[in-house]
């Protein structure tokens, strides 16, 4: 077994975890502005436990993206070409939800808010859609031929998997944002979060629950299952903890749930990255995938300086903004020209 | 069209539309940083309400710059399967260490500034402004090591028909890159001297028509003060000083920018010596520089360029440095080229419907040689313009002259616009390669690829057009956005960025600014969010 390879077949899964951790509850705190914030304070509240921290999020996927490129470049160029039009998708999402966070504020008109907090939320829901539905599919494989390119047209890639994949990382998304914001917040934000997350969460566990048990079911090894069931045991604990009110609790167990199923996931696929469902003679693996062992040593050692960096500047991010966010925080809205100004620039021009 | 010619307005698109934000970000970053930090240093209330103006724009911008480099990053692998299986060893690792040492220094660190500053002490949040900044300077590093990767392979063997990685040292310091990044940095400052000077002056001149600044007998400016918070002296400062910084910044940056090109312009006739002469419109050999050639440019057949002004010698100084070294022209490359890497593209199925097609190895000559006269005359005006502004403002204020003002405001533009016919005379000047053959190196000058190649076989034509179809109109609304934020933004003045100085009492003592501006001192409970959101 190639060493290098497998190392970097780690990595990129630690590199999808820690997105699908990070970036989960702010793609779940997006789709909450719609589902869950009931005026405007409150969607500022919301907004304000992610604002420092959604684009260094973000990163997560670009490195896990650009990683892939570089350990494997056929598992990346396979992928994205196969998944043409739902990375287009998720594009789009990932552009206009970007946008909306920086502008939503810039302009103080209802209408204006109301326009981009549509597009935080549904930006949100589709990237995670997105983004699950292309993990799914990569662990249960595409139509590729020989070359690694997709055969059957533009909608071949399209199977029961990824509308599963789609539902299992927005749904985890969801329950992961209300945790986090029964951490993150005070007053009646908290505790309603704190209430929805013990109500929700067998249901929106259940899509990656069952796509965890699915691949075990196709590649399952013995202790993938062992995995799988220290991730049920995890969501049990993480349920009990909200119920009692320990919120911190709650949020790590939940995280340990997403470790344990995505160790469950990527583990059992292991050593192909990419299945071919149309022979098995197609699959990419991480022997005939990955970069020569010169560049994956090079990048060894710039990863294992760089990642715990990262990791420690982000904590540190977390560790400023630790404050919890409440409606009492939230300065009213200022006109963004107060009236004084506003008469300057009636001046004319 | 086919897939690939669509692939390749959509790359070109695109990626245009991202280095529009680009220079931008790198530029007033860097800007924004110096001036926070004289701030810092004088707690001069004027470079706060520099900062805080100037810091608001740049995030504006800044956004537009992470939205768009995503699209950017992903369409390697979705529009360029091919190309990036046979580059992936070498061109994702820069990628990945992009992502992986520079995004999240970026991303953090700015995340850090904008929301930190209460939170934060003074000098560790201009810290986090300056780590942030030299994060984008990595990131243009890396992402232009691997773009010079393409334009000048170099550190790699060809094993099993694919180019492998065999020395990192070379990659990394590909001199290609080396002399790439400066003019890159040098041409985002640019955009940025040029944005600050543009934006200054129209404030200037609005105190002027207004009839809050004034000018004296001996033409000097008598600063004054509307009964309009945010129009007071201190406003004055901040104008005038913005507007010579950026009138500075501008000419040393197009002094960088004529530097380095030179450099890279040397290299080019070794490493691209097609992509030069067809700057050139160059046909011949010989020694001169065509300043001015008519005929039909883009025709690709040379017989039908005439040369009407021609300085001698020129050419050769560009190439060589001397005045007498004959530069070959597009004729003898053509046949050299051929010669060297066939006449018509391989019978391979790769190439799809272009296999056996003769190759076309002059670029569309119209484009590199306007494209980098366009560079060079938009840098060039643009300090000439910094240089009169600079003599025009020297009594401290702007001539009433509307049209002046416009001619200033629009000038912002030039420097977008020599960025952009930068990139383009590069990458279309490299065809017809999407990696160009590297001349000059022992052994490897077989890694080279087509452009014709490199477009992903899988995906058709259809959804690559969906793809450019969605991109552009989703830009193009984004960008009519993005124009009128800035523009209210711009209009609205210091006020716009520090809603605080319009509740507060103005003081006529300047340095007795009200604290709560002051990172670090807020203890109210309800500060902790004040400038979020
Ligand atoms: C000379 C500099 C330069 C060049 C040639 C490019 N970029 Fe860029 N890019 C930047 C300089 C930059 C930047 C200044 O670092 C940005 C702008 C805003 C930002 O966040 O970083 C950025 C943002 C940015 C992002 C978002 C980062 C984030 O979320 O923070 C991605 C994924 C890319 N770029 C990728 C690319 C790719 C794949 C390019 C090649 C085609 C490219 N960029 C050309
Ligand atoms: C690392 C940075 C870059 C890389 C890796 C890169 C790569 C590519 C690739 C793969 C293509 C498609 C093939 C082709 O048509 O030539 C291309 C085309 C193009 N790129 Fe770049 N590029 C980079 C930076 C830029 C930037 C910053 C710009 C300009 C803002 C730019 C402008 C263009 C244009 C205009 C084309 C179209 C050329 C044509 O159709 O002939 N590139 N580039
Ligand atoms: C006398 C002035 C200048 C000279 C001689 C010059 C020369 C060059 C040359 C030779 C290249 C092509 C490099 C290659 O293809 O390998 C280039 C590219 C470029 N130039 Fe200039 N340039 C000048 C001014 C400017 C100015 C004023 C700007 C912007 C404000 C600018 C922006 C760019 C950009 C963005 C590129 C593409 C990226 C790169 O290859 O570095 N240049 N320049």
């Amino acid at each position: 077994m190639e060493l290098l390879p497998t190392i970097w077949f780690i990595v990129i899964a630690v590199l999808w975890t820690g997105y699908l951790f990070l970036e989960g509850f702010d793609l779940g705190v997006g789709m909450l502005m719609k589902l869950f914030a009931r005026d405007n304070t409150e969607r500022r509240v919301l907004l304000n436990t992610i604002g420092p921290v959604w684009d260094g999020n973000e990163v997560w996927l670009i490195t896990a993206g650009a990683a892939t490129f570089a350990a494997f470049p056929l598992w990346y160029a396979s992928l994205f070409s196969s998944l043409y039009l739902p990375l287009l998708m998720v594009l789009v999402a990932l552009i206009f939800r970007a946008v909306a966070f920086e502008y939503r504020g810039k302009v103080d008109s209802e209408s204006w808010r109301a326009r981009w907090d549509w597009a935080i939320a549904l930006g949100s829901f589709f990237t995670a859609f997105g983004v699950g539905a292309a993990l799914a599919l990569t662990t249960t494989g595409l139509p590729l031929n020989s070359n690694g390119d997709r055969e059957g047209g533009p909608f071949a890639w399209f199977s029961g998997y990824a509308v599963l994949g789609g539902l299992a990382v927005a749904g985890f998304s969801l329950l992961h944002a209300l945790a986090f914001l029964a951490l993150k917040t005070d007053g009646d934000v908290r505790h309603r979060a704190r209430r929805w997350f013990v109500r929700l969460l067998p249901v929106l566990l259940l899509p990656i629950a069952a796509w965890a048990l699915a691949i075990q079911f196709l590649d399952g090894k013995p202790w993938t299952w062992a995995a799988v069931l220290l991730a049920v045991a995890a969501a049990a604990a993480a349920w009990v903890f909200a119920r009692k009110g320990s919120e911190g609790r709650a949020f790590v167990a939940l995280g340990a749930f997403l470790v344990l199923g995505s160790a469950a996931i990527f583990g059992a696929v292991f050593p192909v990255v990419l299945p071919s469902t149309l022979s098995p003679e197609f699959d990419l693996t991480i022997s005939n995938a990955s970069s020569s062992d010169y560049t994956l040593g090079l990048m060894s050692i710039v990863a294992a300086v760089g990642l715990p960096l990262v990791i420690a500047y982000q904590a540190w991010t977390y560790w400023v903004f630790r404050r919890r966010v409440s409606a009492a925080h939230i300065p009213e809205a200022h006109s963004f020209l107060p009236a004084v100004a506003a008469k300057a620039l009636t001046l004319k021009g | 069209m086919d897939a690939l010619e669509i692939a390749r307005w959509q790359f070109g698109i695109t990626t245009v539309y991202h280095f529009m934000m680009v220079p931008l970000t790198i530029g007033l970053g860097l800007v924004v940083a110096v001036i926070q930090t004289v701030w810092h240093r004088t707690g001069k209330p004027e470079y706060l309400r520099m900062t805080k103006f100037w810091g608001k724009l740049f995030l504006i911008n800044f956004i537009m710059g992470v939205a768009t480099g995503i699209v950017q990053e992903f369409q390697f692998g979705m529009a360029w399967s091919e190309y990036s299986r046979f580059v992936g060893d070498v061109f994702g690792a820069p990628l990945a260490l992009e992502a992986l040492l520079a995004f999240f220094i970026e991303s953090t660190f700015l995340g850090l500034w904008i929301f930190g500053w209460k939170q934060l002490k003074p000098a560790v949040h201009l810290a986090c402004l300056w780590i942030a900044v030299v994060g984008s300077l990595f990131s243009a590093y890396f992402i232009i090591v691997a773009n010079s990767w393409m334009q000048h392979p170099v550190g790699v063997e060809m094993v099993n028909g694919r180019p492998v990685m065999t020395d990192a040292w070379a990659v990394f310091t590909n001199n290609t890159a080396l002399v790439a990044v400066p003019h890159t940095l040098f041409g985002a400052l640019a955009v940025a001297g040029g944005f600050l000077l543009g934006i200054a002056w129209y404030h200037l001149w609005r105190r002027r028509r207004d009839g809050v600044d004034t000018v004296g007998a001996d033409g000097k400016v008598i600063a004054g003060e509307a009964d309009i918070p945010g129009r007071d002296r201190t406003d004055h400062k901040v104008w005038i000083r913005s507007l010579r910084i950026g009138a500075v910044v501008a000419m040393i940056s197009f002094a960088g920018t004529a530097m380095t090109g030179d450099m890279q312009g040397k290299l080019m006739f070794q490493q691209q010596p097609m992509k030069m002469a067809a700057a050139e419109a160059a046909c011949h050999d010989g020694t001169g520089f065509s300043v001015l050639s008519i005929g039909n440019v883009g025709s690709r057949n040379c017989d039908d360029v005439v040369a009407v002004i021609e300085v001698p010698g020129i050419l050769s100084f560009l190439a060589k440095g001397d005045f007498s070294t004959e530069v070959k022209g597009v004729n003898s490359l053509q046949a050299q080229y051929k010669a060297d890497y066939g006449t018509n593209l391989p019978d391979n199925p790769i190439y799809g419907d272009r296999a056996g097609q003769e190759i076309q190895y002059v670029p569309v000559m119209e484009v590199t040689y306007w494209g980098f006269r366009m560079m060079i005359g938009f840098g060039g005006l643009a300090a000439l313009a910094a240089l009169i502004a600079l003599w025009l403002t020297r009594k401290g204020t702007v001539p009433e002259s509307r049209w002046l003002m416009r001619l200033a405001v629009f000038g912002i533009l030039a420097p977008f616009g020599a960025n952009a016919a930068g990139w383009i005379f590069t990458e279309m000047g490299r065809q017809p390669f999407v990696v160009a053959p590297n001349p000059d190196m022992n052994g490897i000058d077989q890694v080279f690829m087509f452009t014709a190649a490199a477009v992903s076989p899988g995906v058709s034509a259809g959804e690559i057009l969906t793809s450019l179809l969605v991109l552009t109109s989703v830009y193009a609304v984004l960008l009519v956005v993005e124009v009128k934020l800035l523009v209210r933004y711009i209009r609205g003045g210091v006020v716009s960025a520090m809603p605080e100085l319009a509740h507060l009492p103005v003081d006529e003592n300047e340095d007795a600014t009200p604290n709560l501006d002051e990172p670090g001192t807020g203890k109210q409970a309800d500060d902790v969010l004040a400038f979020a959101y």
